[in-house]
């Protein structure tokens, strides 16, 4: 198992490293000079020069992709060209913020799409299984933009129970320790403050949600009504078990497989598709700030930032092949 | 395995799921409004975009300098709402009779936030910072004065501290915005202690003499202030509190203010204007004019090389209709390059009517009765001078078709737009600009100049006879004389016509009812000093 994993570590340079030069060149085939976007449109020639100088964006490309990578094994992500800050330092916040809304939206999604996938396989052909999955066609095709607005009229402007935008009550600001607000609240012994976050969580947890629990909830579904109908089940059920039991205990451990292939992938897509998301919630999280970067020509937060969000999709790929093998004994690892 | 452990986690999930569920249905007010203890007051401003840094002299973007203007003090301030130049720092200044040297008599027993004193010699410090650094450094030193230490063009050549609030400004040339310019926030005062320790990192804690001093950053999210108590301006500020809250997408920002969540909104879609007023809960504010929303033609490119086609674009295009449809009336149809509140603008211009067949005729008068083809660049974001760039060109697509000449609307990601328009690359494009110190040279030099030409003035579009003037104009103390010269400047520009002017427009901002005294300012950075809440 030691063995599988370093073995899949090892794989991930070469694929980062691709990735890094893929990034590198789109983003400098695009153009847009990221001197002229930093010093505005006030900014005379000279102070341009100066500036790409100064940023080493005079020097060829060659040379500019080799220092990004020396300063990459040294942990050195470059330093933003816009808040002349290393990316290294003001990366966390940001990242924390979309972990901590990704975790949140893929939790829900996991529950409820997994419930509702195995009700209606349970209830194949019942009103709960063809509402279900006309949901969740719904909420694979809604738009998460008009989805976000229109949740925010209903929950916070109608009925006011909801807060529309933010990470938390600027108003009662959170103590940032971790960057995770729910732990930092947690921490700090604050129930007030941890609720007050946890509501802001659940308009932008949902809308992030919807697409991943429908998909997981018809993933699922499938994925049940083929284990339903093989023999041990049918065997179970002969010796009287409960269809609960069989069903939740039996069937869901064989079914599960699938399902968190298709979690895994969601839950990378996830983090980097929630710029929309983010912009619509005013969540301050990694899109944003990649987004952000690329309308500056931002190249070192453009680049770092796709780098780790790419490391933590693949970390996750591999997360899930490892969980395998703990649902399903039978998977080894050589 | 962990079957168990797979339990647990599930209950763990399950709890937090619930925590949540419970969160929600306490009624522990949701709507946020009036947290804190009942004495605090706080405003919560809602924007759509956050800081580059607080160190106002190093940046150029206007959501650096809404939070700036409220930490630190200039020498001279603006109006209320407009830019004539009022006393701040400087309580009274003498300019020389030849316009080279000016007197600024400091107020006394001014702190900064870090309890040093604020004197002719942090003045000093200050300016000899500026003037030793450069064009990446602090940008928009060299622009507005021409250059840094021994530059040839640099205004100015010495500050020196003639008194313990007194301090000389000696001019290597006369520069008539020069008060202006000192107005502008990127030249605030902060405290020569601070940034000497702090260095490169003084943009994350600045420290001025400003009415509110600076608390936190949470990076992409807020940035609060709070009150500076020793204040020198006797019952100001009003509030205790003040929370920049970045929300970027319109809808979202209104959303925000309509549940109470913040109490004033920045950027409000001119569509929105209607809802706003219809609220009885809420009020709208219109900034004052100071920017020009236009149709650039590039010279250099055929057939807008030649005056007359420029023309017949001129009288093609209804910009009534176009303020009308997409600014919601809420803009004022332009006719020269320059807002009618700046100091300078002509009046008696008379416009190019919309009238296609004057259009049509000086199309044949130009060679080209039978019109042409072209690609018109349209803004993929909105602006203030622009509220919908694909909207607005899409119209003057249609007045030109009305006149044969066929227009195919681009639009490419903003940086490339502006990039590929600097080039010359466009046959037209949209564009705008809005003002730094309320002074014509800003709008006329900057975006009509042959100096300018490749950064910002992006028609290509050069007349040595506009340049003698506009160059003269700068260095004329004498207001008459200098306004006279930029009232020519306009009918030079508006006999060329390279631009179609279409708009000076109002922003918008909304705010709750219990919003007093906010003032918009037509710069675009509000000091919020005087602001209280009911």
């Amino acid at each position: 198992m030691l063995h599988y994993i370093g073995r899949r570590l090892l794989q991930l340079i070469p694929v980062l490293l691709g990735m890094t030069f893929i990034v590198f060149m789109i983003i400098r085939a695009i153009p847009g000079d990221p001197a002229q976007v930093i010093l505005g449109q006030q900014a005379s020639e000279e102070a341009i020069k100066a500036l790409r100088t100064n940023l080493g964006l005079d020097n060829p490309w060659y040379i500019q992709y080799f220092d990004y990578l020396k300063g990459l094994v040294t942990g050195d992500l470059g330093e933003s060209l816009r808040t002349r800050t290393p990316v290294v330092d003001e990366v966390w916040p940001y990242l924390a913020a979309t972990i901590e809304l990704s975790l949140f939206a893929i939790i829900i999604a996991v529950i409820i799409g997994i419930n509702a996938g195995i009700i209606s396989a349970w209830f194949q052909n019942s009103w709960f299984d063809y509402l279900a999955m006309i949901i969740a066609l719904i909420g694979v095709s809604m738009p998460i933009f008009w989805l976000g607005l229109m949740n925010q009229w209903i929950f916070s402007i109608e009925l006011g129970i909801l807060p529309t935008t933010g990470r938390e009550n600027v108003r009662d600001p959170v103590d940032v320790m971790t960057g995770f607000y729910v732990i930092d609240t947690l921490l700090a012994g604050d129930f007030n403050q941890l609720s007050t976050v946890l509501k802001h969580l659940v308009l932008p947890g949902t809308a992030l949600a919807t697409i991943p629990m429908a998909i997981i909830a018809r993933m699922t579904r499938s994925s049940m009504l083929e284990v339903m109908r093989s023999d041990y089940v049918r065997t179970a059920r002969s010796k009287g078990l409960s269809m609960f039991w069989v069903v939740y205990k039996h069937a869901l451990k064989n079914a599960i497989i699938p399902v968190l292939t298709i979690i895994g992938l969601q839950m990378g897509l996830l983090l980097g598709g929630a710029i929309l998301t983010e912009t619509i919630f005013g969540w301050p999280g990694i899109g944003r700030y990649i987004y952000e970067a690329i309308g500056f020509r931002d190249y070192p937060v453009i680049q770092s930032g796709i780098l780790i969000v790419a490391f933590i999709f693949v970390m996750i790929n591999l997360f899930v092949d490892l969980l395998y093998g703990l649902v399903d004994p039978r998977i080894k690892y050589d | 395995m962990g079957k168990k452990k797979f339990l647990s986690w599930t209950f763990l999930l399950l709890l937090l799921v619930s925590t949540a569920l419970y969160g929600c249905s306490s009624d522990e007010g949701s709507k946020e409004d009036g947290g804190g203890s009942a004495e605090e007051k706080q405003l919560i401003f809602g924007r759509g975009g956050d800081s580059v840094s607080l160190d106002p002299i190093t940046v150029t973007d206007g959501e650096s300098f809404k939070v700036t203007k409220n930490i630190f003090d200039t020498l001279v301030n603006f109006g209320e709402q407009d830019t004539e130049i009022e006393g701040a720092l400087a309580s009274k200044w003498e300019p020389s009779e030849d316009g080279l040297s000016y007197t600024f008599t400091l107020e006394e027993g001014v702190k900064f936030h870090d309890g040093t004193d604020f004197n002719a010699e942090a003045v000093v410090k200050n300016f000899e910072r500026w003037a030793a650094g450069d064009g990446e450094k602090f940008p928009y030193y060299g622009s507005m004065f021409g250059g840094y230490g021994d530059e040839e063009g640099h205004v100015i050549k010495s500050v020196e501290a003639t008194g313990d609030y007194e301090v000389v400004f000696t001019l290597n040339r006369p520069q008539a915005p020069f008060l202006k310019n000192l107005a502008m926030s990127p030249f605030a005062i902060a405290s020569p202690t601070a940034f000497e320790e702090a260095g490169d990192s003084f943009g994350d804690n600045p420290v001025g003499t400003g009415p509110f001093k600076f608390v936190e950053w949470k990076r992409n999210d807020t940035i609060t202030i709070e009150k500076f108590d020793d204040y020198w301006v006797d019952g100001e500020p009003k509030l205790d509190q003040v929370v920049f809250r970045a929300i970027p997408d319109n809808s979202a920002r209104l959303n925000a203010l309509l549940s109470g969540e913040i109490d004033l909104a920045d950027g409000i879609t001119p569509s929105d204007g209607k809802t706003i007023e219809g609220n009885a809960d809420l009020q709208l504010y219109e900034r004052p004019s100071m920017n020009v929303g236009y149709l650039g033609m590039t010279v250099t490119r055929e057939p807008f090389d030649d005056p007359k086609v420029r023309q017949a674009i001129n009288h093609a295009i209804d910009k009534q209709a176009i303020v009308d449809a997409f600014f919601e009336g809420r803009a004022e149809v332009a006719k020269n390059p320059i807002p009618p509140v700046i100091s300078g603008y002509n009046d008696s211009i008379e416009d190019y009517e919309y009238s296609p067949e004057k259009a049509k005729e000086l199309l044949a008068e130009a060679g080209l009765p039978d019109g042409f083809e072209m690609e018109l660049y349209a803004m993929p974001v909105p602006r203030p001078y622009m509220p919908d760039g694909q909207k607005v060109a899409e119209a003057i697509q249609k007045n030109l078709a009305d006149v044969g000449v066929t227009a195919k609307i681009v639009s490419f990601e903003w940086a490339t737009y502006l990039e590929k328009a600097a080039n010359g690359e466009a046959d037209a494009f949209l564009l705008g600009w809005t003002g730094d110190n309320g002074d014509a040279d800003n709008f006329l030099y900057a975006l009509l100049d042959q100096d300018n030409v490749g950064t910002n003035n992006y028609t290509y579009y050069e007349n040595q006879e506009l340049h003698d003037i506009l160059i003269q104009a700068q260095s004329e103390v004498e207001e008459d004389k200098r306004n006279e010269l930029y009232m020519q400047a306009q009918e030079i520009i508006h006999d060329d016509a390279p631009w179609v002017p279409l708009a000076h427009s109002t922003p918008l901002l909304a705010g709750g009812k219990n919003v007093i005294d906010f003032k918009a300012h037509p710069t675009g950075s509000d000091k919020l000093a005087g602001v209280d809440l009911e």
